[in-house]
This record gives C-alpha cells, sequence and structure tokens, in this order.
C-alpha cells in the first residue's frame, strides 16, 4: 500500500462537500483510505494520525487530497477527485430546490457555450443589427443565413469574404428560404430529401422549384439561398459559387439547379465558367435571359423556374431533356379549348392582365413570359421594358399590370403577404371589381412560415370584387397558381380544390399561368382587333 | 460548408420564434436566443462588440486576466496611515474619493461633506466655510483612490493621516488599501463632519491604529481569501453583509490584541468599537477585491472589469485591457428600501467604491449566500438565488474558491465581460446602501442597483479602436463603419 497527494492550492471548499468527495474516493477497488481537506493545521495532523501523511507543504488555503491503497488506484482516486473538484454544481441545468430554469441563451457566444455543436445561425434580426449578429455567428464557426434585408453591401461583403476564409457559408442577406439537411430554414415547403441540390438567389423561386421537384416525384439533397443581392457585381456571387462548390463535393446531390434573376454580365460569366467545370450537371434558370444564350457544355438552360425543375427531374430520371422552348406562345390544347369558352364569356372592354403577387420572383417571371408574347405592361417592380408604377401602383388605367405585394412600398409596418395576405386580399377584390380586367393572375404560396391559411380570405376576396363588378358579363377570368406540396401544412390538394370549387382556374406552376393569362389577353385583343377590323 | 451537410444541423435561432417553431416541427434541433439589440441598441458599438466576440487576442488576453484573478492571494499583512502607504499623500494637500475623477463643483453633497470633514481632521482649515473655499479654490488636489490601489465606501475619503488596511497579493507583492469603516449613523463617508464625527477620525488615526496596527502585526499575515469563503458560508456576501466576516477578522484580532500589552482600557474602546459595527470587515473585504482585481489589470485586449465605482454623479468602470480609463454613465437609481421618513426624493445617486466586491465576484454576485440582506431589500431567497445564476451569464469564469450554499456549492459568478454585459442586456448587479443627497444625514436605506450598460458600451468602443490599431491584428472579419 502506498500513500498519494495531490495538493489543489487556492480553492476553499466547505468540508462537507469534501468528505463527500472523500467518501467517492473511498467507494474505488484498490482504495483503503481517502480524505479531502482544507489543509489546515488540524485537518494535517487527523491525516498524520489516519496514516496519510507525508505530504508536500501546504497552505490553509489549500486543499489537500491525500489517498492510500494500491498504486494505480491511487492514481485514479486522484483523478476522480480532480474532476469532482472541477465540477461546478448548481450554475447549470435546475436547481435541486426546483425553482429556477436555464434561462435561454441571450447572445450566441452563450448559445455556443451552452451547446457548442451548434452549426448555424438563422438570423432574422432589423435589419441594421443582422450584420454583427451574422459576424458574431460565424466568428464561432456557425454558418448563418441571414433572412433580414437592409444589410449594406459593404457588410454583405465583408461578411461572405470572412465566412469563405472559415469555410464557411453566408446566405443571404434578404434570403428567405432554404432547406438544409432536410431542415426547413425561413419560408419553406416540405419536399422530400432527394438528389436534386437547389442554390438560389430568390425565395420563392426556391420555393417553386424545390416544390414542383416534390410535386414530380423526386427530392431535394439540400437549397441553400444566396439573398437577392450576392449575383451583383459588388459580390461576385460570393455565396453561390460557395454554394455549387460544397454542393458539387456532396455525395448525396446529382443535379445542381441554380436559381436567380438575371446577373451582371461579369457575374454571370463567372458562375457559367463555374459551372462548366462542376462534375455534377447544373440546370441554370436566370429568369429572362435568353436560355440559347448560355445553354451547353454541361449546363442545361431553363427559360422557367418550372422548366428547370423539369429539367432537374429528367437528368435524375435518366430522360433526354426537355426540348428548348419555342419562342412565342405554346399553351396546350386542351387549356386552350377551355380558355376560349372563358373568353368568349368577356366584356369587350375586358382587355387587361392584372396580376396581384405574394412572391416577388413569381411577379417578375410572369412580367418576363407576357412580354416574350408582346404583352408589355407597368409594375412597382418592373423588369426591363414595362414601366414602373407609381402611387401603389392603381389607376394603371387599361394596361397589363403586375403587382408584388411583397414590395417595401406596401410591408412598410405590416408583415410580408406571405405572412398575413389581406393587403393582397384587398387589391383582388378591388381588380377583379375593375371592369377591364380580363385576367386575373394570382399566386398562393404555402409552405412553413406562410399564412396558415392563404386560400379563405382570397376566395371571399374573389367574391366580392365579382359582386362588385358591373355584372355576370363582366366577371373577369381568374388564374391561380398554388406554389407548395401536399406535405404543407396547408396541404395542396385541397388548397387546389377550394380554388377551382370557387371558379379559379388552377396551373400547374407559374410560368404556366403566366402563359395562360397571356393567352387570354391576346386573344381578346386579336378578337377586339378584327371586330374593329370587320367594322371598318 | 459540405462538413455540414454530414452533420446533424443544430440552429441557432436569432430573431422570429415562428422560425424555430417551424424548425421543431419538422423535428430539427434549434436553440432560441433571448435576443435583443446589443449595447442598448447603439448600432455601431454593436458592430464594434461583433468585431471582438471569439477573438483570439481578446480571449487570450482574457484568460490571462482571469487567471491572474483567480491566483491573487489577498494577505492582510498591515496598517498604515495613508501618508505613510500612499507616496502621492505623502506631506501633499491631496484627498482621494471614490470613483471615478470629479471636480469639486461637480460633487454630490455627501462628497463635498466628507472632503471638509477630511480637511478639518488634518487641520488644513478650522472652519467648514474656509474648507470649502480652500477647496472651491483648487488648493486641495482630488483624485480618485483607485488611482493609488485604494477604495473607500461611500464618498470613499481618504486623507493623509488615515489609518489604512493593507493587504499584499502574496503572488505578486502588490499592495492594495482601504480606509477604515467608522461604523453606521453620522460618519464621514456619508458626509457627516461634525464635531463628534471629527473626534471619532481622530480617535480612530491613534489608538484604533495603534492597537489594530500591533495586532496585525501579531498575527503576521492573515490569508483572506479561506476568511471570506467561511463568510460565505455563514451568510454574508462581503458587501453590505458582514456580520459573520466581522466575526471571523475578531476571532484572530482579538487573541493578538490581548497578547501584546496594550492597556485595557484601550483595548476595551477598540473591541467596544469593532464589535459595534457589523461592517467593519466590508474595509478589508473592499481591500481584499481591489487585490485580486488588481492583479488582472493592464493585460492588452483584455475585457475583463477590474473596477466597478461611483463618485455620486457618475457610475465608471475600467476593464483590463485599457488600463486606468475610466468608462462613465450616470449612475442608475436604486431599487431599495428606505428607513422610516425618507423616501427616493431623499436619495444622493449611488456612491462608493464598495462595488468593487461584486467586480470580484462577491457582494450582488454572491446574493445567494445572504438571504437576509435580500429580505430586507424586499425579495426573497429564491430572488437571490436568480440573481446569482443570472450574473454566471455575463462572466468569464466562476471563483472556485467562493462558493455559495444555495447553488448547491457552486462557485460565484466572477471576471465581468465587457462583452458579455453589452451582447447581453444583463447588468452587473450590486448590492448597495444609500446615502441623504445632504452631506452628513448619512444612510437612509439600502437595495440593489446596477452598473449602467453606457459603462460597458463606451468600454467595447475603445477595445475596439485598440484592437483595430494593433499592427497584428487580422483584418477580416471586422464590420466597417457606416459611411
Amino acid at each position: 500500500m502506498i500513500v498519494k497527494h495531490r495538493i489543489v492550492p487556492n480553492v476553499y471548499q466547505d468540508s462537507v462537500a469534501l468528505m463527500v468527495v472523500s467518501s467517492k474516493l473511498l467507494a474505488l477497488d484498490g482504495i483503503d483510505a481517502a480524505s479531502v481537506v482544507m489543509a489546515t493545521p488540524a485537518n494535517l495532523e487527523n491525516l498524520l494520525a489516519a496514516g496519510l501523511g507525508g505530504h508536500q507543504p501546504a497552505k490553509p488555503s489549500d486543499l489537500l487530497v491525500a489517498v492510500a491503497g494500491e498504486d494505480d488506484a491511487c492514481e485514479a482516486a486522484l483523478e476522480l477527485a480532480a474532476e469532482l473538484l472541477a465540477a461546478t454544481p448548481g450554475i447549470e441545468g435546475p436547481s435541486t430546490k426546483g425553482t429556477l430554469t436555464q434561462p435561454r441563451p441571450s447572445n450566441l457566444q452563450r448559445a455556443v457555450a451552452a451547446d457548442p455543436a451548434l452549426n448555424l445561425a438563422l438570423i432574422s434580426v432589423p435589419g441594421p443589427y443582422a450584420a454583427a449578429e451574422a459576424m458574431k455567428a460565424l466568428r464561432l464557426g456557425l454558418s448563418v443565413m441571414i433572412f433580414s434585408d437592409n444589410v449594406s453591401e459593404d457588410h454583405e461583403l465583408v461578411l461572405k469574404q470572412y465566412a469563405a476564409r472559415q469555410g464557411l457559408m453566408v446566405m443571404g442577406p434578404d434570403c428567405g428560404t432554404a432547406i438544409l439537411n432536410g431542415m426547413p430554414l425561413g419560408f419553406a415547403n416540405v419536399v422530400r430529401r432527394g438528389p436534386i441540390g437547389v442554390v438560389g438567389a430568390s425565395g420563392t423561386g426556391m420555393q417553386e422549384v424545390t416544390s414542383r421537384v416534390h410535386n414530380l416525384g423526386s427530392g431535394i439533397s439540400q437549397a441553400l439561398g444566396t439573398g437577392g443581392h450576392d449575383l451583383s457585381e459588388a459580390i461576385g456571387g460570393l455565396s453561390m459559387l460557395t454554394g455549387m462548390a460544397a454542393l458539387d463535393e456532396d455525395p448525396d446531390t446529382e443535379v445542381i439547379v441554380l436559381i436567380s434573376k438575371p446577373p451582371s454580365p461579369s457575374v454571370a460569366a463567372t458562375v457559367l465558367h463555374r459551372a462548366r467545370e462542376l462534375r455534377t450537371p447544373v440546370v441554370v434558370v436566370f429568369l429572362g435571359a435568353d436560355p440559347a444564350s448560355f445553354t451547353g457544355h454541361g449546363v442545361q438552360a431553363a427559360l422557367t423556374l418550372a422548366d428547370a425543375a423539369d429539367a432537374a427531374v429528367a437528368i435524375i430520371e435518366g430522360r433526354p431533356p426537355p426540348p428548348p422552348p419555342p419562342p412565342t406562345a405554346h399553351i396546350a390544347p386542351d387549356s386552350a379549348a377551355a380558355l376560349t369558352a372563358a373568353i368568349d364569356a368577356l366584356h369587350q372592354d375586358q382587355q387587361a392582365i392584372r396580376g396581384i403577387f405574394c412572391g416577388g420572383t413569381f411577379c417578375y417571371e410572369a412580367q418576363v413570359l407576357c412580354q416574350r408574347q408582346g404583352l408589355s405592361g407597368g409594375s412597382n417592380t418592373p423588369i426591363a421594358g414595362n414601366t414602373k408604377l407609381h402611387n401603389n401602383a392603381e389607376d394603371a388605367g387599361s394596361t397589363h399590370t403586375f403587382i408584388d405585394m411583397g414590395d417595401d412600398q406596401f410591408t412598410q409596418g405590416r408583415p410580408h403577404p406571405m405572412i398575413d395576405p389581406s393587403l393582397r386580399d384587398e387589391r383582388v377584390a378591388h381588380e377583379a371589381a375593375n371592369p377591364g380586367t380580363a385576367v386575373l393572375l394570382v399566386d398562393v404560396v404555402l409552405g412553413l412560415g406562410s399564412a396558415a391559411d392563404p386560400t379563405s380570405g382570397l376566395i371571399q376576396a374573389l367574391n366580392r370584387g365579382r359582386h362588385d363588378a358591373a355584372g355576370p358579363g363582366r366577371q373577369p377570368i381568374v388564374i391561380a397558381h398554388v406554389c407548395g406540396t401536399d406535405g404543407d401544412p396547408q396541404d395542396r390538394a385541397r388548397t387546389v380544390s377550394a380554388l377551382q370549387a370557387a371558379g379559379v382556374t388552377v396551373a400547374s406552376s407559374n410560368a404556366e399561368a403566366a402563359r395562360w393569362a397571356a393567352f387570354v389577353a391576346t386573344t381578346v385583343t386579336g378578337r377586339t382587333a378584327a371586330a374593329v377590323g370587320g367594322a371598318g | 460548408m459540405q462538413e455540414l451537410f454530414a452533420q446533424e444541423l443544430r440552429v441557432a435561432n436569432v430573431g422570429l420564434t415562428g422560425f424555430a417553431e417551424n424548425l421543431r416541427h419538422a423535428g430539427g434541433q434549434v436553440v432560441e436566443l433571448d435576443w435583443r439589440p446589443p449595447a442598448d441598441g447603439d448600432i455601431e458599438a454593436g458592430r464594434a462588440l461583433a468585431g471582438l466576440v471569439n477573438d483570439a487576442r481578446v480571449e487570450q488576453a482574457n484568460r490571462i486576466a482571469f487567471a491572474r484573478y483567480l491566483d491573487a492571494q489577498p494577505v492582510l499583512i498591515d496598517v498604515l496611515t495613508a501618508g505613510q502607504a500612499i507616496a502621492a499623500l505623502h506631506g501633499e494637500q491631496r484627498i482621494l474619493h471614490a470613483g471615478p475623477p470629479i471636480a469639486w463643483a461637480e460633487m454630490c453633497g455627501p462628497m463635498q461633506g466628507a472632503i471638509v470633514g477630511a480637511m478639518l481632521y488634518e487641520g488644513w482649515a478650522h472652519s467648514a466655510e474656509v474648507a470649502e473655499v480652500m477647496a472651491a479654490g483648487g488648493q486641495v488636489a482630488f483624485e480618485p483612490a483607485h488611482h493609488h490601489h485604494a477604495v473607500g465606501p461611500m464618498a470613499g475619503i481618504i486623507s493623509p493621516s488615515m489609518p489604512l488596511w493593507v493587504v499584499e497579493n502574496s503572488v505578486t507583492g502588490d499592495r492594495t488599501f482601504c480606509n477604515f469603516n467608522e461604523g453606521l449613523g453620522k460618519v464621514l463617508r456619508f458626509g457627516a463632519n461634525t464635531p463628534a464625527v471629527i473626534e471619532r477620525l481622530a480617535w480612530m488615526g491613534t489608538e484604533l491604529f495603534e492597537v489594530v496596527r500591533a495586532a496585525v502585526a501579531q498575527i503576521g499575515g492573515l490569508e483572506l481569501k479561506p476568511l471570506l469563503a467561511r463568510a460565505l458560508h455563514m451568510g454574508d456576501e462581503c458587501h453590505n453583509r458582514n456580520a459573520a466576516a466581522t466575526a471571523l477578522l475578531c476571532k484572530h484580532l482579538l487573541p493578538a490584541m490581548l497578547s501584546d500589552g496594550s492597556p485595557m482600557d484601550a483595548l476595551r474602546r477598540v473591541t467596544d468599537f469593532i464589535m459595534g459595527n457589523d461592517h467593519f470587515f466590508l474595509n478589508v473585504s473592499m481591500a481584499a477585491c481591489k487585490s485580486m482585481l488588481d492583479a488582472a489589470a493592464g493585460v492588452a485586449h483584455s475585457s475583463m472589469v477590474t473596477v466597478m465605482a461611483r463618485n455620486g454623479v457618475n457610475f465608471g468602470i475600467q476593464v483590463s485591457g485599457t488600463g486606468e480609463e475610466w468608462f462613465q454613465a450616470p449612475a442608475n437609481p436604486v431599487d431599495g428600501l428606505f428607513f422610516p421618513g425618507y423616501n427616493v426624493q431623499d436619495a444622493a445617486a449611488d456612491l462608493g467604491d464598495s462595488a468593487i466586491t461584486e467586480t470580484a465576484g462577491l457582494g450582488g454576485f454572491a446574493m445567494a449566500a445572504a438571504p437576509a440582506i435580500v429580505q430586507f431589500v424586499g425579495g426573497t431567497p429564491a430572488d437571490a438565488t436568480a440573481h446569482s445564476r443570472r450574473m454566471h451569464t455575463i462572466t468569464l469564469g466562476t471563483n472556485p474558491a467562493f462558493t455559495l450554499p444555495a447553488l448547491d456549492f457552486g462557485p460565484t459568478a466572477a471576471g465581468i465581460d465587457a462583452r458579455a454585459v453589452a451582447d447581453s442586456g444583463v447588468l452587473p448587479i450590486i448590492n448597495t446602501g444609500i446615502a441623504h443627497r445632504h452631506a452628513g444625514v448619512g444612510q437612509i436605506g439600502a437595495g440593489i442597483t446596477t452598473a449602467p450598460m453606457g459603462c460597458f458600451v463606451a468600454a467595447i468602443n475603445a477595445l475596439s479602436q485598440r484592437r483595430r490599431a494593433d499592427p497584428d491584428h487580422d483584418p477580416t472579419g471586422l464590420l466597417p463603419a457606416d459611411a
């Protein structure tokens, strides 16, 4: 039997607490005696009497561990003592008194200290504070999704450059949607996991693509948002490039879909160049850019969000990619027949498309597709070639209008229409009653984060508008597109049925809805021209 | 980035609660932050703060500063007059006061009253009127006690003839000082300067000084950390409650006084004085705390708070990385109870160096040790425990030398991190007495106050500036200020 000691200098603990430690040491196999005491003269005398003396000099303010037994057991006991003495009871977890619970962490540093496995910060604080929170997260080793907008370009660049150095990713600012490892972040639809990876600069664009992939029977590996500003000249697509590289390395991703409005030319060139270098096939939709201008060499270009989803699924299923879309309007013959019947019921003054959108990208895509069929118009968020509407885009007269109800002018001090669609619904009622409206084009965005019931209010608004319309002969055609899946809390199938029951024509995608609307508008315009010609 | 794909996603949700609910709904792991705008909503300071989070230099500096604080071993070694102990007071017409620097004209009533009292005691003036004219005319120099490794409760007045406790950190050999506690009622530290007050000071500077000095010499060095630790287990938090610690000190002082041959009538007066004042130990506690914190001071880039002190107008702090630079803000009001006949209108602003105890992890940080005074200020023992727990969210660590029975013998929170304060909105709590705003009325209540956020925001800005000016610093990971 040997005796071993350890002195813990300058630590005080209550003798009762130390007796508990002593008893735990004594319970170890191979330990014959153990004592943990403050090294006061009286305690040292007791140790000596118990055969536990022979230690180095210690001060009364030192804590002394003394154990006797087999060599290995003594070492183990000293280790256990160190562990027990280092434990900090009482700060973490509920007190044994049962009156207190652990509060939520008040900052990221505390959160990471409490849960070192945290690996992503989802930031949705007011814009002026968002960059600081994002930087803290990066400094703590977390990747970041910044839902907040109003983050300056300077800060976005600094954050993304720093993240790149650290091997982390910044999604956003102004990133509304992402799906990471199957988990929904921000506004996201419930989709199955699968082989298609998405990197998108547009939140609703990503929702459309991921939902459609799901509805086509495939699934999503990762959907990484970049924020709407990422593909600007200043930022240079840093997040998109990071996301592409990550998905290319990801064994679960077999096709990559890139989604953006047209980037600045130099950034587009960089992104396409990098896309061609990837081992993974890439489908690119740069909304509004002519697909013929950048397709080929490992990159398949898509004109619309729906086309992109279709192309990605085709690649997965080993089918040949869908043929490039024809330059002019085409809709399925049965759709055309059904719409023509409805068009016949329109009054001759009903000429205009009224697109009222919750999703900014849907508004953008609808403008692109209508413009390709010669239908220019006005918008609060016009694409090139369309006119800018002011005054909340009202009083547009007979021009086609495409209103993004999620634009800043409508969301000052109130939630986004995807969360609270009541302002959009009011506008729908107003435009439905407008005697010049030939076709009302709306989107219904489902998914986590969106309104729990975006449909009932919309249908009520439609009925209100129809009631206020000049008469049965002045009812506009209503075309809707439902972005979502049957896994979403709002349930896509139920939503579609409710809309159809209310006399709404439901398209399978935003692109199809826009094409139908364009078909209606060109048909009524042609009919009017023919009628005028006939009169002449 | 792709490493993340192979991990279980664990999200820190900063902002909208709905997003956390969605994640939970999907079976995700999410930690929701109790977020509020950092630095009291000062956006630029919040960005400066972000640049200090998990900064390698700052973390390393804090480890060093905190280790020096933990390692410090304050030992009561002597009693000296202030003129003997502090060179700047030797033969100088200089007076030290509590808190950050302040000019005579700006001082609160109790501090001016105490200065007048000290001048009368020193014989620099023979009437209060003359003393005031001299003070206003610049014939007396005023400096914070903290500038000379000294502290004092309330007005914190130290003049050359006053006796000081001398505490030495046996690890470094550095010394700190605190004056002697006069007891309650009409006393200098609350601004009283009547003849009775001056007579008491004179006696403290002679008979009490001689007897206690001899006793301390006889003891030959009293280690203060074990004494503080025991007092915590006996119901003191060593700021507003010192009953146990005073008794423990007496266990050492009395045998020493009895054995060193002092006349019995002098011993009787001295013991009557000490036994009549449950706060006698407070000033020793303060010197010990100052000793532990001085050890941590001056580590470049460290964000550890080493001083919290009030001058009756402003609250000031110092942090280790910026040395003796003060960061000040108007003192917060005291949430307290008042003695009969007084109310909040009578109260002076928060005053005194005694917040050095909280800075060292005692006082309000150890509130769970002292249920008796929580009751006194209207709280419950559960409140006290909650206070002590909450302080863990703003400190660099814990002090295993100071444990709290009510926290299952968990250690006190210690080493306030200015970053954590600014990033949480959790303010250091301070147990405090309340002085009447007029000189000499004395204590009119007690309560709890907090250190104001403005001090910590200013400290963050200064640390950030120094960090950015450091030629070795990594220029990435810092947000530029708005153009």
